[in-house]
């Protein structure tokens, strides 16, 4: 078992409230309201940050080319280095990664990470389906590229119709039990769910991620650091990343090799056997709904054409599940792209800190963080723990 | 006529175009900033030690500290670097040949970019004193002002000088600014590569054209030129049959931007066709929705032959062919597994 | 630290790239990358791009040419949207954990669909910036008039680094703007473009690409006889806003240089060449200074840009990748004992990488 490289915490975590529009702030005042507030949960100033890792998704979506460029001031990085991720949807994971790695590999001391979206200065679809000249265009968003494959395993596992309506209905209510996450709604009954209208068949409207503006941010720091913390920190105990082809023959698309072979990697380090008893509480990047039960499977939480039973059964509910999914309402809830991934990795922190609030698992001691982008092809996971590995 | 494995001297090309009118919210700093400019003043963000940065800062460089003092400095500054765009760039604001410098304001420490007004580059000079010209009418953007002018010259763009600019409706009562729209325009000459090139036209010959991989023949459609398995090349070009059958699917209720002519519902499939061993999204119709499944035979109904340009579009839709179904088993990326081949 | 060395490098230079896509032009180099050091996709542990989606008109373009990697079975990858010099250090940094021992990277730009020169401006302070258009040529423009006015190098200095750039660049086949005899009067007859920048005085926009090699330790030297290894390697920024700093000045170069210094040992000034990454002359003479480097080229020990530098070819999101591949080149090949490689973003020189190479 083990991670080679220095032991890595999570010092501190800041998150924004994620909403539709965050109409109040620049680019600059967003990003800088996540990292303020890690800093301060880590109890750091910008002087003790010794480097930066920003990610974020294409940057057609706030028409700002390379903003780790306009962004140094504001990040207290100018002086320092900073390195800018870009892996599509799974980014915030892999820049939390590539943040670890800097701690792993003894380069720096601490480091300041954040992914964010500011989507709502141009339109997330417009700035999914840019146009491409000779290509016949055809899909409406990522839901239309997504449904297929969702068909599929509801064919191969023969999971009943209401299963990711389940998974919608238990994210939202999730979610209001964290005050950032950005959809709100108390008064959704899993009827509305099921009645509402559908997008690309079998996804409905209300099994669908929102369009957010947002930004997360971690401090880690080295081991020393974390030692020296004096509130509860995560630990780092594995992480992987893994990416494929996306369109070549016999491909299972249902559950991608990259996304077993990333897991595999991910637990072996973490020195986890059995995912489904060692993992007390998941957060999977989960845009529509029917992937909470892919993953599960695909991850090794459940069996083959059985993650819907873990659903169905209530297993991933915070209240009452063995192992609670996405507790923090999920990418379903909130969605700013640059940010979901990391949002994962840092709510997996906030859960073994013992500091995720009104939704966290009593007892929590391990956690896993999980995203995933392209066709889903690109996989970035973390294990951490309460306890130093 | 396609002469396979050639590139036609006039080649396949479009213009593509990305634009949108980006609406950036500011924040209460550069919000200020924005609200002096459409009250015809120009505004900096003062540091605890008294440097005043132009345009207004959010953050102290040196600390990483927010910087909130707001105050006025003058709209008349000297060059303190310059340089001659001529022709002006596409998207900005000038029309002719102009400078564009960095002024150093009075009362600001730093320089500010923006353009100076003459007409030829010989009236341009490190040190000049330059004075603002505004817009008549001002919402709070970069371009309320129109550029500096050298100072105490008639300000001949004709406009209104400053203060009085905003007489009408009293600026000072209303709301800051808190949003600016900064529309972006690039344009890129898209070349198809030469094996795209091939395809399209192939098209208007309405055939079909893969690329076999010369590690174990599996063929890709649309031909990319490489087997993505395998980071090789993929020259070999193979004609494919029309038919095929429905990999995957499904049925959008969403109307694509841009495609006013796809009707919704509408059910988007993944067809795999003959001779091809991986599918591509086209649309499935001649038959009810529910009819769509896996595994179902369709086939090419072609727009007609004078329409037929050198565009996978060239394919108006797959319809049913009434043969009985590949089983779902054998489907999609599973036929790859039919043919011997280990799945993934 | 672990040791790692460059141990092989493929690079293609054009001034347009028409009929090519990013992943065709991308599959012989990175073949030709592995291939020189006898390995497969399978025996890389780690791989790392660098490129940009602006240059494609394309969101999430680095998606497509992944397929030029060969990512089946599933690869350990990572993609930066910078140039392929900070895929590398990314890749640098996960060797030193010690997991993995070997690392592909590669970057690529193909900027000649668009007009590079304004894409460039959607780098700049979105507010109050940006919207004015101020497209790189200008922007480098400001700078040097900058470092004219400040008597730092005068307009015949910066000739003479563009003949040095062009005189270099003789023989090298991934260099597009090379001559054996132009002289400075040749230079400071050529037309200004960008007021005082002549044509000559920008770097000559290329398409094209580069794949590397990295590997640590014994594994470097079973692959390689003459590994170039990366002695010290660091990376700063600067603020931004180009009225906030001296532009005149490269302060994250000198701080890059000093740190890289500190771990190889020796510092930019006893290197014996160095690779600039350089949009203009201009620039050139400002990290030769901000680096230690000597001068404007006449008569100091470190032979600057033998391969002619990026004023000779310049690959957006890749010449600075280009540049460690050409001074890592010069050590394998033994024309170098020390080797400087530097790579720059964002206008005017605001961040900059340093990379100091060594023979054995």
């Amino acid at each position: 078992m083990g991670t080679l490289g220095e032991r890595t915490a999570v010092l501190g975590v800041g998150q924004t409230k994620y909403q539709s529009t965050r109409g109040d702030v620049s680019i600059a005042g967003l990003v800088r309201e996540a990292a303020l507030r890690a800093l301060e949960d880590a109890a750091c100033t910008w002087a003790d940050v010794d480097a930066v890792v920003i990610g974020k998704a294409p940057d057609f979506f706030e028409g700002l080319m390379m903003p780790e460029l306009f962004l140094a001031d504001a990040l207290g990085c100018v002086g320092k280095p900073i390195l800018r991720v870009h892996t599509a949807g799974s980014v915030g994971g892999s820049t939390a990664l590539v943040a670890a790695s800097l701690i792993q590999g003894r380069i720096h001391r601490r480091v300041l990470t954040i992914g964010f979206e500011k989507q709502s200065e141009s339109n997330a679809t417009w700035a999914l389906s840019l146009p491409q000249p000779f290509s016949v265009s055809i899909n409406a968003g990522a839901g239309g590229y997504f449904s297929p494959i969702i068909r599929r395993y509801m064919a191969r596992s023969g999971a009943p119709e209401l299963i990711g309506c389940m998974v919608a209905f238990k994210d939202r209510q999730h979610a209001l039990r964290n005050p950032y996450a950005h959809l709100q709604q108390p008064d959704l009954t899993f009827d509305q769910v099921v009645e509402a209208p559908m997008l690309w068949d079998p996804i409905r409207f209300s099994e669908t991620c929102p369009s957010s503006d947002g930004a997360c941010a971690m401090v880690l720091g080295d081991e020393e650091a974390g030692d020296a913390a004096e509130g509860p920190v995560a630990w780092v105990h594995g992480t992987a990343m893994r990416s494929e082809a996306n369109n070549f023959p016999g491909r299972d698309e249902v559950s991608p090799q990259a996304s077993r072979d990333c897991a595999a990697e991910v637990f072996a380090k973490a020195g986890i056997t059995d995912p489904r008893s060692e993992i007390d509480v998941a957060e999977m990047y989960v845009p529509f709904s029917w992937y909470e039960p892919m993953w599960l499977e695909s991850l090794g939480f459940a069996e083959r054409d059985h993650g819907w039973r873990m659903v169905e059964d209530g297993s991933t509910n915070l209240d009452g599940g063995d192992l609670p999914v996405n507790c923090s309402g999920g990418v379903l809830s909130s969605n700013p792209i640059g940010a979901s991934g990391m949002i994962r990795f840092a709510e997996a922190a906030l859960q073994v800190r013992g500091m995720a609030g009104g939704h966290q698992v009593e007892g929590a001691r391990r956690a896993f963080g999980h995203a995933y982008g392209g066709g889903a092809q690109y996989f970035a996971m973390w294990v951490v723990g309460a306890d130093k590995p | 006529m396609v002469t396979v494995g050639s590139v036609d001297p006039a080649p396949l090309r479009a213009e593509l175009v990305i634009e949108y009118p980006f609406t950036r919210t500011t924040g209460p700093v550069v919000g200020a900033f924005m609200t002096g400019l459409r009250d015809g003043r120009i505004v900096g963000s003062r540091r605890a030690d008294g440097r005043v940065f132009v345009p207004t800062a959010e953050v102290d460089p040196e600390t990483g500290d927010a910087i909130t003092d707001i105050v006025e400095v003058s709209s008349a500054g000297v060059v303190e670097t310059w340089t001659w765009v001529d022709p002006p760039r596409p998207g900005s604001p000038w029309k002719a040949p102009h400078g564009l410098a960095l002024i150093r304001l009075d009362g600001a420490d730093t320089p500010m970019l923006h353009g100076v007004l003459v007409d030829s580059v010989a009236e341009m000079s490190t040190g000049m004193r330059v004075e603002a010209i505004w817009r008549d009418e001002r919402v709070g953007h970069i371009t309320d002002l129109v550029g500096f002018a050298p100072e105490g010259a008639d300000a001949n763009v004709g406009l209104a000088p400053r203060e009085n600019a905003s007489a009408e409706g009293g600026a000072v009562a209303e709301e800051p600014v808190r949003s600016i729209r900064t529309p972006i325009r690039l344009e890129y000459d898209f070349i198809p590569s030469a094996a795209a090139q091939e395809y399209l036209r192939a098209y208007a010959d309405k055939r079909i054209l893969g690329n076999r991989s010369p590690v174990d023949g599996a063929v890709f459609v649309p031909p990319r030129g490489v087997d993505p398995r395998h980071g090789v090349e993929a020259t070999e070009m193979v004609d494919l049959a029309h038919t095929g059958h429905v990999g995957n699917f499904c049925v959008t209720h969403l109307p694509i931007p841009g495609r006013n002519d796809l009707p919704t519902p509408y059910a988007s499939a993944w067809i795999h066709l003959d001779g091809a061993d991986i599918g591509f999204l086209g649309l499935v119709s001649g038959c009810d929705l529910d009819e769509v499944r896996i595994g179902m035979r369709v086939r090419a109904v072609w727009k007609s032959d004078d329409e037929l340009e050198a565009t996978a579009e060239n394919v108006r839709y797959w319809e049913p062919t009434g043969e009985p179904d590949v089983p779902v088993e054998q489907a999609g990326n599973q036929a790859w597994s039919a043919k011997g081949f280990p799945n993934a | 630290m672990r040791e790692v060395a460059v141990v092989s490098s493929a690079i293609h230079q054009v001034e347009a790239l028409t009929f090519t896509t990013d992943v065709q032009l991308m599959v012989p180099l990175i073949n030709e990358a592995r291939d020189a050091v006898g390995l497969t996709q399978a025996d890389i542990g780690f791989t790392c791009s660098g490129s940009s989606d602006f240059l494609a008109g394309q969101g999430f373009s680095f998606v497509q040419t992944l397929d030029a990697v060969g990512a089946f079975p599933p690869i350990a990858e990572s993609h930066v949207e910078m140039d392929g010099a900070f895929a590398l250090y990314e890749a640098w940094v996960k060797l030193q954990i010690g997991e993995v021992d070997t690392a592909l990277v590669y970057s690529y730009g193909k900027s000649s669909p668009g007009s590079r020169r304004d894409v460039l401006a959607v780098q700049l302070d979105p507010y109050t910036v940006a919207p004015l258009w101020p497209d790189a040529h200008s922007v480098a423009a400001l700078q040097a008039r900058l470092l004219l006015e400040s008597s730092a190098v005068t307009v015949e200095e910066l000739a003479a680094i563009a003949v040095r750039s062009q005189r270099n660049a003789v023989g090298n086949p991934n260099a597009l703007r090379a001559s054996a005899d132009v002289t400075v009067d040749d230079v400071l007859a050529g037309a200004v473009v960008a007021d005082p920048l002549r044509a000559t005085d920008l770097s000559a926009e290329a398409d094209g690409g580069c794949a590397v090699v990295l590997a640590a330790g014994d594994r470097a030297r079973s692959l390689c006889e003459r590994p170039a290894w990366i002695r010290g390697i660091d990376h700063r920024i600067d603020a931004h806003g180009l009225g906030v700093r001296d532009l005149t000045l490269a302060p994250s170069a000198a701080l890059a240089a000093g740190k890289a210094a500190e771990r190889a040992g020796f510092a930019a000034d006893a290197v014996d060449v160095a690779e600039l990454h350089a949009a203009s002359t201009a620039q050139a003479h400002v990290l030769a200074v901000a680096m230690g480097l000597g001068g404007t080229g006449s008569g100091n020990e470190v032979r600057i840009d033998p391969s002619g530098g990026s004023l000779a070819a310049d690959t957006l999101m890749a010449a600075g990748l280009v540049r460690i591949a050409e001074a890592a080149r010069c050590v394998s090949r033994g024309d170098a004992d020390r080797a400087l490689a530097h790579a720059s973003s964002g206008p005017c020189l605001q961040q900059n990488l340093v990379c100091l190479l060594g023979g054995e």
